[in-house]
């Protein structure tokens, strides 16, 4: 034995000693506690205490589940606020093996990652700008905001800005068969002020503030 | 504009309070002589001796071992996921190479994810695997920084430590805890805490919508708390469910900047040294807040190509306006740019917006955090790489001045310079050598999702983040193949491991240094002179070694945007 080897090899076993048992006992032990003891704890204690909010804040309506207050969804239909593009896919029904565009996709979230100098992004906008401002009444040069014709983070988001929602304001009375004003007030009725008076923007929640025009409006034909 | 930046001052005010608090709780975490019932009972089931002292090698041997022990279990969780009961959705097992990116991902920290968390994870996944590795992986940069500060506070020993103590104490005292409070806040503000796989709803024009869910709340607390990043989600923090209020986003930037800027006063406090730790905080706020105006003032203003067709991008009383694309309307630009500032200086890597979507100068910010790696830094680790630089910093100063450097009234020599130029180095290595070996492959042209200089950013994104143990990514990059899913996951162990244990080298080299009376020619390193030098030596080693990547990349864009050059 070589003089180099026998001073090596005590800090090597001093290393590695015993350390077999703690290595293996701790992945299992460590991942029970924080793999399953804590999440499981959490989940009794939430369901006893938010148990609306736990499961999703699902919205009932006729004892039917509509959707979900935090999730948005998608509307096209005249007498409807629209929500804000989204970029979100899924499985084509008709051909398993592709994928298409579905908006509002809550199993799949997504979005476009286009960059800001991207063709496909500032066609898509384009397009969307034209569509908005048919869809609305306005002027062929008329100023939309941006959230109306870019695509969210998530393809979920459950809001859009006041500048949107009251561009829509005319098309929703007119397909409603109701005045303006009333619109006007259902949604003022349903626009949230920033939280605690100064975090995130002012906003209107899309799905909310549409349960609560059919419910001021439900007497009134619809105009398809 | 007043309303962003008083929400801006907000969260830098609360986080500089909390500093104090949680920086006495953690020293007393690491000093104190006593353990708890649960702890004595968890080192009697490890077989652990609790007064153990362990030199760095032995620290950082058991650290590597454990880790790649409990990467290996939750790896092998992964490949069998299929064939464990109860997931209604029947979800896949991961392939071997989605697998090893996906393991080593989340023992690192980084928490890059090559996968979508809806149709790929069961919730026995998300919990005993994602939930597991990210609560361990949080808890070990903790602990190794536990055992770094204590290699430097003393003298002429050579233990610097028990790891096992550290790592069983940082989780029950502080991590378990506070993310337990933490996780009820969020499901009262609208996350789901659930073991059920999804609902299917009918909407109001007759659609069916089917709406995944889980264990959320309680996997987002130790995501931000842990600086880990990896969404429930595959669009992450910006899903209503992961972050469904401004509070719940609010309360994920402060958890992410806890414990990497309390950390600074656990150091100077446990060093005996309360200004060095207020030299540190400093450091990292200065260069923090100068990240932020830059990529506020980027997102703000907007994308000057959507403003020819008519898109009104201008904040007023009815919107926020600004960069929208890629964004979530109740965060707005102000809290998302602020998101993007902190999780890529605390390098959690978790997203409540699309960086890949921000504006060429506001998509330099994340960049330039990640390279730099020490604006706060992840958990534990930001700490070190910011005391690697210091150390530089006296090294350099010291030859102008010719003198032996010394740091905490020790002396700098060769041997720990070598250890603190292995950390310096091997991440740039990491991350200029990686994406250049994948510019060179012709595949990589197929995983783009953007052309021009922002392809190339797409790619030198992935490898920063990965080095960097970050995690978020200029999300259009097609990651999941097996060239990208082994190179990351590479870049992610050497960004992990060969700067930690140099730097735990460090901490045992100084521990055994017998320390010297400061004298009329020692740079005190606890002044704002100091501070000011620190935060010039970072960013011109960093500048110097990332300008040219970063020139053909979002610089370039930056001047193409003026010139209305598109692709």
């Amino acid at each position: 034995m070589t003089e180099i080897q026998t001073q090596v090899s005590p800090a090597v076993t001093s290393a590695f000693s015993g350390v077999t048992r703690p290595v293996l006992v701790s992945a299992v032990l460590f991942m029970i506690v924080t793999g399953l003891v804590y999440p499981l704890a959490t989940t009794g204690v939430a369901q006893l205490l938010f148990s609306d909010q736990a499961q999703g804040s699902l919205i009932t309506r006729n004892g039917q589940a509509v959707g979900s207050r935090v999730i948005g969804q998608l509307f096209t239909q005249p007498q409807y606020f629209h929500g804000r593009p989204s970029a979100t896919s899924g499985t084509d029904p008709n051909d398993p093996a592709n994928s298409i565009d579905q908006p509002y996709n809550a199993a799949n979230s997504g979005a476009s990652n286009q960059g800001a100098l991207s063709k496909k992004l500032l066609d898509a906008v384009a397009e969307r700008t034209k569509a908005y401002r048919e869809e609305n009444g306005l002027a062929a040069d008329a100023k939309v905001p941006v959230d109306a014709v870019t695509a969210s983070a998530s393809g979920l988001d459950p809001h859009i800005s006041l500048a949107n929602a009251r561009l829509q304001v005319p098309r929703v009375a007119k397909a409603r068969n109701v005045p303006e004003k009333d619109v006007l007030s259902v949604l003022e009725q349903n626009t949230a002020q920033r939280q605690l008076g100064v975090l995130g923007e002012p906003r209107v929640n899309v799905l909310e503030l549409n349960l609560a025009l059919d419910e001021a409006f439900k007497a009134r034909p619809v105009t398809q | 504009m007043t309303v962003d930046i008083v929400q801006f001052a907000i969260i830098l005010v609360i986080m500089t309070g909390l500093v104090v608090v949680l920086g006495k709780w953690m020293a007393r975490l690491f000093t104190s002589p006593a353990h708890s019932f649960l702890e004595r009972g968890t080192y009697r089931v490890l077989g652990v001796d609790p007064s153990e002292k362990m030199s760095w090698k032995r620290y950082g041997m058991v650290l590597v071992l454990s880790n790649a022990t409990m990467m290996l279990l939750g790896y092998v969780l992964l490949r069998v996921q299929q064939y464990l009961p109860g997931d209604a959705l029947e979800r896949a097992s991961q392939t071997p190479d989605l697998a090893f990116n996906t393991a080593a991902s989340f023992i690192t920290n980084t928490n890059w994810q090559a996968y979508s968390g809806e149709s790929s994870l069961s919730n026995f996944s998300q919990m005993a695997v994602i939930t597991f590795l990210m609560s361990v992986s949080a808890t070990t940069g903790v602990a190794a920084a536990g055992g770094f500060i204590r290699g430097l506070s003393r003298r002429s020993t050579g233990d610097i430590g028990n790891y096992w103590v550290d790592f069983t104490r940082v989780l029950y005292r502080l991590l378990l805890p506070l993310c337990f409070v933490m996780a009820l806040v969020y499901v009262w503000q609208g996350m789901p805490q659930t073991l059920s796989a999804d609902a299917v709803v009918a909407t109001l024009e007759g659609a069916k919508q089917q709406i995944i869910m889980g264990p959320v709340a309680s996997f987002e607390t130790i995501k931000h708390i842990g600086t880990n990043g990896g969404g429930f989600f595959g669009m992450n923090a910006a899903h209503p469910f992961e972050n469904p209020t401004p509070l719940t986003n609010t309360l994920h930037m402060l958890s992410m900047l806890l414990i990497p800027s309390a950390l600074t006063y656990t150091f100077g406090s446990m060093i005996m040294r309360r200004r060095q730790g207020w030299a540190f905080f400093g450091a990292f706020v200065v260069m923090f807040v100068g990240f932020l105006a830059l990529i506020y003032n980027a997102e703000h203003s907007g994308n000057p190509m959507l403003t020819p067709l008519g898109v009104d991008q201008t904040q007023s009383a009815l919107q926020g306006g600004g960069n929208m694309e890629g964004k979530e309307l109740r965060f707005g630009v102000a809290q998302s740019s602020m998101f993007a500032a902190v999780t890529t200086a605390a390098t959690t890597g978790s997203v409540d917006s699309m960086h890949d979507s921000y504006t060429p100068m506001g998509g330099f910010v994340p960049l330039a955090q990640m390279m730099l790696n020490n604006v706060f830094g992840g958990d534990g680790v930001g700490l070190i790489n910011l005391v690697t630089y210091a150390i530089l910093t006296v090294f350099l100063v010291g030859m102008m001045i010719g003198r032996t450097p010394e740091f905490l009234g020790k002396k700098v020599e060769a041997r720990e310079m070598k250890y603190v130029m292995i950390a310096v180095l091997a991440h740039p290595l990491s991350i200029l050598g990686f994406t250049a070996i994948a510019c060179l492959v012709p595949a990589t042209m197929e995983s783009l999702a953007n052309l021009g200089p922002h392809g190339f950013s797409e790619v030198l994104y992935a490898y920063t983040s990965g080095t960097a143990n970050n995690g978020s990514a200029f999300a259009g990059l097609n990651a999941n193949t097996p060239f990208f899913n082994t190179t990351i996951g590479l870049a992610m162990l050497v960004g992990r491991y060969f700067t930690l244990l140099p730097m735990l080298a460090v901490a045992g080299v100084m521990a055994a240094k017998n320390s010297i009376p400061a004298s009329a020619g020692t740079l005190s390193t606890a002044t704002p002179l100091f501070t000011g030098l620190l935060v010039f030596i970072v960013l011109i080693v960093g500048g110097l070694t990332f300008l040219p990547a970063l020139a053909l990349g979002p610089i370039v864009e930056h001047l193409l945007l003026l010139t209305g050059q598109t692709f």
